[in-house]
């Protein structure tokens, strides 16, 4: 009949789309969301920065220079003359009259080349492997061996190379808070949502008292709990552990309602019936229902622990100098008089801020493409 | 119903009750007890005192006794509204805590009653409007809302007005009024500085509820009852206001239960930022001397207040809503 | 209603909801609307009201009401949605009762406040009066205690006692035209006799007109005078219930008639279907939207143009190329 006549395009497209897997089919749809495709995209930039944070650097971050104290941030030009030169101008310094203080003014006299792929203080990335070059530097100069990208803090550390290095620290807590909460959270959440009686409502309850509790204070009584001479990877691995405390709580609620209202469902029933063991329902059927929401739920937990880790470190209750995470970096923006004459230590701020939004953008995105009931 | 807030109201006692361990458990983490702490102290200021007098005081405190004694006795000093002394500024701690938590529930009430006659307009506005510019509009501001972090916007909204208007909005009071006593003129001063802790405690709660109130709403109004209420000869907003908008309400209130803690621990972080007279830096400066008693019973308090919040909130669902009313009776 | 038209506009395309309906109710008269789901039965009734929901539009077309007394005819459609006009008939001129009760009342106001504001806007009454009517609207329904059950809430009615209240509510105001909008599809068929039975009495008491929408020829044949079939937004026939139910024109209205199964008759037979299934309203076909499934479709024709409507007796008409050779422009 007609339908036959209707020619090979619309029912090829058909087929593919009823051959492609669970997985293409969030991709496609994830796809479509703008939005969410350049805030992933964002995020990975930042997963990028964490990693390699030594190459993006320009110098070493606990190197503190009380000469260079409060520098204000250095732009690059990139042309001289109409050639491609990137360089900067030397720095001055003198005593504003007026207010009393040390003012840094640009010398444009002074041009001093920057070079890509730098060769500087030798690294290791990661730690691990030995490096020499870095994205951007100065090389060979007799007086100049650093740029301040971002000015510098009162010790004279380089701002822009410490909020590289914070980068690292900052995702890389929040990610691991959110596997400890993903591991509990489903953990419970399963055992509550598939036992179901007596254990569901106690884990209930406990859960509810977790959420009932403000949580900042009891972070904060913790956090400070923390004896003091504690190496800073153990402080690093308590305060993941102490954010994800409450954090998990949602996580679990929100696989106790999947697999709840998913034990419901027809086609559980279906496979129950056709013969399939308990276990075998739970892990082909019902899992990969529950996995992409979960992993949506967990991308959007995650903006949350990196917030928790800035708030506590800012306090001087999480990571404590000379640990580099975004939360001790605005430690020195704590009062209006110091980020009034030095704005610019308020930037790691901004990273907090395009951190959060990516992630809420890109986690947004990966619920609405992995609901089978979605548009 | 009656039987229901009863036993709502026990469970809140049990909740607080389970809360002040959790507190205890938090005061006596850090390794030593109140009385190292206190005599470190002494020692650094250079006074001298004996085993006998160090004995003594354990004896006093009862901090030779076990843990659970402790606890009865924390808890028995408390109901009798003695909340034990603070190490650092060395006066008991209701004096400390007094004004400061009356301050504190005032900014967290300003910032609930800021979150929604902020978020209710703008939620209607943007579910009937849909798709229009402005819901667009209020939508992305609502999402910044949601994603900066409250101290963050504190930073920024300080700095913005120093930096370009020469405003200093930080503390509740102006300086005249900081100590006064409480009259007329305080309470005006001090609801001139309440805007601004309002609008960053305010401001996540408020992007959170206009986008639940949006989603809710735009549920109800699909509904038959809606149409059927236009089909007697409403006019639509009159629909609106009237029916949907109370049926989404309902869960609004539920969320007072849950953006309760939040706005509060928050106000912590916050009065930090804005130097206010709250319980805020107070427990900060006491957390970072360790000053254990005064930190784990504000914690107990601010814990307390939350619940009382949320118990409030459960009565008030329950009174809005028949339909949980009458099953419970049933 | 004179070549009604709605049309949907998606991001996916133009969906012709309602494709140029045209049928007319006298006073005193019930007319059935019937025809399969999305066939815009619902749209066209809510289009008469204004009450569509957006991106829906009426694009053409004219909606005549001759209201109370000598005001002569008015066009509904070129009303204000909105406007004071509109909500007044809404309600005081032409009542709508939904398919399910349970959800066309508030869940969280009493069934008796509902019904008094419907009073209250169309009838000049205080709170008490108003009270007093609703109690005596309830029991003329049906609705035992009526008294009490004033007070309760809709989930405390069972479902056809709240269609009883939406009833009530809806002749409150003694409508000129009474809509039914498949009022009796989500009730047991007992309790669906009883409210057709209702809908009878009140029909006849009040003088008003009904129009029926249903997709149970069954419940056609034992209320209606005068029957109005859709097929994808289009009229496909149109005449008394008896003609077109004795004598079928449409193909369409012949299988529809076709596929009821006989409560008499032999043994077992295959149920008779309709070849096919409707279209996506996105990809309509056409010509005669009905042509892919008809028996008779006589290729040429039926793809190319829309039958313009035929007459068969003076008030019995057929949208077919069978019985005419004219075409819609």
């Amino acid at each position: 009949m007609s339908a036959e006549a209707k020619g090979t395009g619309e029912a090829a497209r058909e087929e593919r789309v009823l051959v492609a897997s669970q997985w293409r089919l969030i991709w496609w749809r994830f796809r479509r969301h703008r939005l969410a495709v350049v805030a992933g995209i964002v995020v990975l930039l930042l997963l990028l920065t964490a990693v390699f944070s030594d190459f993006l650097a320009t110098g070493d971050p606990r190197a503190s220079r009380a000469v260079r104290r409060h520098l204000p941030p250095q732009s690059i030009s990139w042309f001289d003359g109409g050639r491609w030169s990137p360089h900067v101008y030397g720095i001055r310094s003198r005593i504003d009259t007026e207010t009393l203080q040390r003012v840094y003014d640009a010398d444009p006299a002074e041009k001093i080349p920057v070079r890509f792929f730098a060769k500087g203080e030798p690294y290791r990335l990661l730690g691990l492997i030995p490096a020499g070059r870095r994205l951007l530097g100065i090389e060979d100069h007799p007086t100049r061996t650093h740029i301040y990208l971002l000015g510098t803090d009162k010790l004279g550390r380089d701002l822009w190379s410490r909020l590289m290095y914070g980068t690292r620290i900052s995702m890389s807590i929040g990610m691991v808070g959110v596997m400890v909460s993903l591991f509990l959270g489903v953990a419970f959440g399963g055992i509550s949502g598939y036992y179901g009686g007596a254990v569901d409502t106690v884990i209930q309850r406990v859960i509810e008292f977790l959420r009932g509790i403000p949580t900042i204070p009891l972070w904060m009584g913790l956090a400070a709990a923390l004896p003091r001479d504690w190496s800073i990877i153990r402080i690093y691995f308590a305060v993941t552990i102490i954010i994800s405390l409450i954090a998990w709580t949602s996580m679990a609620r929100v696989v106790r309602g999947k697999f709840l209202s998913l034990r419901e469902e027809d086609f559980v029933a279906a496979a129950r019936l056709s013969g399939c063991s308990e276990m075998r329902i739970i892990f082909r059927h019902m899992a990969p229902a529950m996995t992409s929401h979960i992993i949506a739920a967990t991308t959007l937990a995650i903006p949350g622990m990196i917030v928790s880790e800035t708030a506590l470190s800012f306090l001087g209750l999480g990571l404590r100098p000379p640990a580099i995470s975004w939360g001790v970096l605005l430690q020195e923006a704590q009062n209006v008089q110091a980020i009034a004459m030095y704005p610019w230590l308020m930037t790691p701020a901004l990273a907090v801020i395009l951190a959060v939004l990516a992630f809420n953008f890109f986690g947004d995105g990966l619920r609405d493409a992995a609901d089978p009931y979605g548009k | 119903m009656l039987a229901y807030i009863f036993r709502r109201t026990l469970l809140a006692c049990g909740t607080v009750l389970a809360i002040s361990i959790v507190a205890f458990m938090i005061i006596q983490l850090p390794p030593g007890d109140y009385l190292t702490a206190y005599i470190a102290t002494l020692q650094a200021q250079g006074d001298v005192i004996s085993l006998e007098q160090i004995a003594a005081l354990r004896a006093q405190y009862g901090l030779d006794r076990p843990i659970h004694v402790q606890y009865g006795m924390w808890m028995w000093n408390m109901l009798h509204w003695d909340f034990g002394v603070s190490l650092a500024y060395n006066r008991p701690v209701s004096e400390l805590i007094g004004e400061r938590l009356l301050l504190t529930v005032v900014v967290t009430l300003a910032a609930v009653i800021f979150t929604w006659l902020l978020a209710i307009p703008i939620g209607v506005y943007s579910a009937v409007r849909q798709h229009s510019i402005g819901d667009y509009i209020f939508t992305f501001i609502g999402f910044i809302g949601i994603a900066v972090p409250g101290f963050l916007l504190a930073l920024v909204l300080m700095y913005g007005a120093y930096a370009w208007f020469g405003l200093s909005v930080d503390g509740l009071f102006s300086d005249e009024f900081i100590e006064a006593e409480w009259s007329m003129a305080r309470v005006r001063d001090l609801l001139s500085h309440l805007w601004v802790p309002a609008i960053v405690l305010g401001a996540a709660g408020t992007a959170q509820l206009i986008r639940i109130l949006r989603a809710n709403l735009l549920d109800e109004l699909r509904k038959p009852y809606v149409v059927a209420a236009r089909a007697r000869g409403l006019s639509l907003w009159r629909a609106v206001l009237k029916y949907p908008l109370r049926v989404a309400l309902n869960p609004l209130v539920s969320t007072i239960g849950y953006i309760l803690p939040a706005l509060v621990s928050g106000s912590v972080i916050v009065s930090v930022v804005l130097n206010l007279p709250t319980v805020g830096p107070l427990l900060w400066r006491a957390l970072l001397s360790q000053d254990m008693y005064l930190a784990g019973t504000i914690v107990l308090l601010l814990s307390a207040l939350t619940v009382i919040g949320t118990l409030i909130s459960d009565i008030l669902l329950v009174l809005l809503d028949p339909r949980i009313r009458l099953e419970d009776r049933q | 209603m004179e070549g009604l038209k709605v049309f949907f506009e998606l991001d996916e395309g133009l969906v012709r909801a309602v494709d140029g309906v045209s049928f007319s109710v006298d006073q005193g008269g019930v007319v059935a609307l019937v025809g399969e789901s999305g066939c815009g039965k619902t749209v066209t009734v809510r289009a008469m009201l204004h009450l569509l929901d957006p991106p829906g539009r009426i694009v053409e077309g004219r909606v005549l009401f001759r209201g109370d007394g000598v005001g002569g005819v008015e066009d509904l459609a070129g009303l204000d949605p909105d406007g004071p006009r509109m909500r007044k008939v809404r309600g005081g001129e032409i009542s709508l009762i939904f398919q399910e009760p349970m959800a066309s009342f508030s869940p969280v106001h009493t069934v008796g406040s509902q019904i008094g504001e419907a009073i209250r806007l169309h009838r000049d009454m205080t709170q008490r009066e108003a009270r007093a009517e609703t109690v005596r609207l309830l029991s003329a329904v049906g609705v035992p205690q009526p008294g009490q059950r004033i007070d309760e809430y809709p989930y405390q009615f069972s479902g056809g006692m709240l269609q009883r209240a939406m009833i009530a509510m809806a002749l409150s105001c003694r409508p000129r035209i009474l809509i039914a909008d498949e009022p009796t599809t989500a009730l047991d068929v007992t309790t669906q006799a009883q409210i057709l039975a209702l809908l009878r009495r009140l029909q006849k008491e009040t003088g008003m007109a009904v129009i029926f929408i249903t997709h149970n020829l069954g419940v056609v044949a034992e209320m209606a005078d005068a029957v109005v079939v859709m097929y994808l937004g289009a009229v496909v026939e149109k005449g008394p219930v008896k003609a077109v139910y004795h004598e079928p024109r449409h193909p369409y209205t012949q299988a529809l008639l076709k596929s009821i199964p006989p409560i008499r008759g032999g043994g077992r037979q295959r149920l008779a279907t309709i070849a096919g299934s409707i279209p996506h309203p996105l990809m309509r076909p056409s010509g005669c939207p009905f042509h892919p499934r008809c028996p008779r479709f006589m290729p040429g024709t039926c793809d190319a143009h829309e039958p313009a409507t035929a007459s068969i007796a003076s008030d019995h008409e057929v949208s077919c190329f069978l019985y005419g050779d004219e075409h819609r422009t």
